[in-house]
């Protein structure tokens, strides 16, 4: 297993309470989940908005330190690495924001984004080498000296995912990429992410609320509700036969693109 | 008004006062210290080359005020600068780190600004002594909240969105995302406060003059210049007036550049 999350739950302070003095109390927002990746695979993780997936994929990245359980990378428990002890692991592991505009600092140029990725991880941040990854996810290297809000949504996307792939990542969290693109762009975007997988052998962990999405990108599926996974499995298996009522409920939510004959009559 | 003019009047009248601060022994028509008893309380034009007229020892209005350039600039970007200085580093440690950092700094700024704050300086002068940098060091002391409060929010709020999650997943420290990723955008803000901060320390040293705690008497100072001109003011107004002109100019520049600076960086208006 490239990673793997063993009985890890998260607890989170109540921002909901103020307190004057002590501890906040504590959420738990995930409860006890256990997820495992291996190399080249790919999971989407699915929910409403809220069921912690997104918490669920920072967590494998140990941007946040779980509360009980075990995370492991590569064989190596990282669950309650220090960040010096994770720095040489970041440059394998990297994630994908769901909004651009606020995961691009808006005082750095494209350029400067992509030299400071490479540079922290003791990379080549030469003009030459920050082009190639600009052409690889298709930006014109002209992009080098633009600001973020200079670039369209999708342009800025398509700079998030050079960012993470600059780096050469075995494992990938993806978080909702294509929830804030357009349809076109979706496909397009969707296609570059397909296209890095199969050449770079990415484990990618695909976090998104579309099943559609999910369903022509993933091999495997978790279903998260409330902090828990509530059903997991191949793909085509979950679609097929969903377990729960909460997954049939999310599949039947996918809009289909039948006609019913005569419907621009009524 | 349209901000680039509020800009272009309020900093060009500040580069006006450092070229005067700069070059007082070139352009005072006097020695503002030396007097001439004969010429007391002339009114503005009567003595020959006492443009403002002369206060009651009779020295020259305008070459004292000339000189007084020097102090109150001298403060506004000295006192301003480290008071900026000092907000500014907690402002950005408590928004950052939150928990018990953020708890510490906001406690201290909810208790110092419990205290009034011309009280606060006059007492504070009294215990360092009078002279500039006690003027200079109260100003330091009363207003780093100013800029602790503002930049702290806005430093919560910068360090909620993505972009300093995504230098942690690159494997950034918490130092280098605080000065490199956070840091470039806090600034504007701060950029405002300072102007607007300079303007306030042009008062405060004002007042603290006024009731003789700044700069030694033989300093002329604008606020000295006015507490004299006060004793005076039904024989010769002019003492009064012209200090208390350039010191509400001064002020006003500061608070028009602070006000165009915020409409010219935030992006909201700028559409």
């Amino acid at each position: 297993m490239l990673i793997e999350a063993r009985n890890i739950s998260l607890d989170v302070p109540d921002m909901s309470h103020q307190v004057l003095i002590g501890h906040r109390r504590k959420l738990r927002i995930l409860k006890n989940v256990s997820i495992a990746l291996k190399k080249g695979e790919t999971v989407g993780l699915v929910g409403e908005s809220g069921s912690g997936k997104t918490s669920l994929g920072r967590s494998l990245l140990r941007l946040h330190e779980p509360s009980e359980g075990q995370i492991l990378f590569d064989g190596q428990d990282i669950t309650h690495a220090s960040a010096a002890e994770l720095k040489p692991l970041r440059r394998r592991m990297q994630m994908i924001f769901q909004d651009p505009q606020s995961s691009l600092n808006p005082r750095h140029t494209i350029g400067s984004i992509l030299a400071t990725a490479l540079k922290l991880n003791g990379m080549d941040a030469s003009d030459k080498s920050i082009a190639a990854v600009l052409d690889r996810v298709g930006l014109p290297s002209s992009a080098i000296r633009r600001y973020p809000h200079q670039l369209s949504g999708g342009q800025r996307q398509r700079v998030g995912i050079a960012r993470a792939v600059a780096l050469k990542p075995d494992f990938v969290v993806a978080d909702e990429i294509v929830s804030g693109l357009d349809v076109s762009t979706q496909a397009q975007v969707l296609d570059l992410l397909k296209g890095l997988r199969s050449e770079m052998g990415l484990a990618l962990a695909f976090i998104s609320h579309d099943l559609s999405v999910v369903r022509s990108l993933c091999e495997r599926v978790v279903i998260m509700k409330g902090g828990e996974i509530i059903e997991e499995g191949g793909t085509a298996e979950v679609f097929a036969a969903p377990r729960t009522a909460f997954t049939r409920t999310l599949i039947d939510s996918i809009p289909l693109p039948e006609v019913r004959p005569g419907w621009l009559d009524s | 008004m349209p901000r680039d003019l509020r800009i272009w009047l309020g900093g060009g009248f500040i580069l006006f006062l450092i070229l005067v601060a700069m070059f007082a022994p070139l352009l005072a028509p006097f020695d503002p210290l030396e007097q001439d008893l004969m010429a007391a309380t002339a009114a503005p034009g009567v003595e020959p080359g006492h443009w403002l007229g002369t206060d009651s020892l009779g020295r020259d209005v305008l070459s004292r005020l000339i000189y007084g350039t020097r102090i109150a600039l001298t403060v506004a970007f000295v006192a301003a600068a480290l008071a900026c200085l000092l907000g500014t580093t907690l402002g950005l440690l408590a928004g950052y780190y939150r928990g018990w950092v953020d708890a510490m700094v906001s406690r201290l700024v909810d208790i110092w600004m419990a205290f009034p704050p011309v009280l606060l300086s006059i007492l504070l002068v009294a215990v360092l002594g009078a002279g500039l940098t006690s003027v200079i060091i109260a100003i330091v002391v009363i207003d780093w909240t100013r800029f602790a409060r503002v930049v702290r929010a806005e430093t919560q709020q910068q360090a909620r969105l993505e972009y300093a999650e995504a230098a942690s997943a690159l494997g950034m420290g918490h130092g280098a995302i605080l000065w490199r990723e956070v840091l470039p955008n806090v600034l504007p803000v701060v950029l405002v406060l300072l102007s607007l901060e300079m303007g306030i320390a042009v008062i405060v040293e004002a007042i603290l003059s006024f009731v003789g705690l700044s700069v030694s008497t033989d300093t002329p100072t604008w606020g000295g210049m006015i507490a004299e001109g006060r004793q005076i003011i039904y024989q010769a107004w002019w003492v009064l007036v012209f200090p208390l002109g350039a010191l509400f100019l001064t002020v006003l520049a500061f608070n028009q550049l602070g006000d165009g600076l915020r409409q010219w960086l935030d992006p909201m208006l700028k559409r």
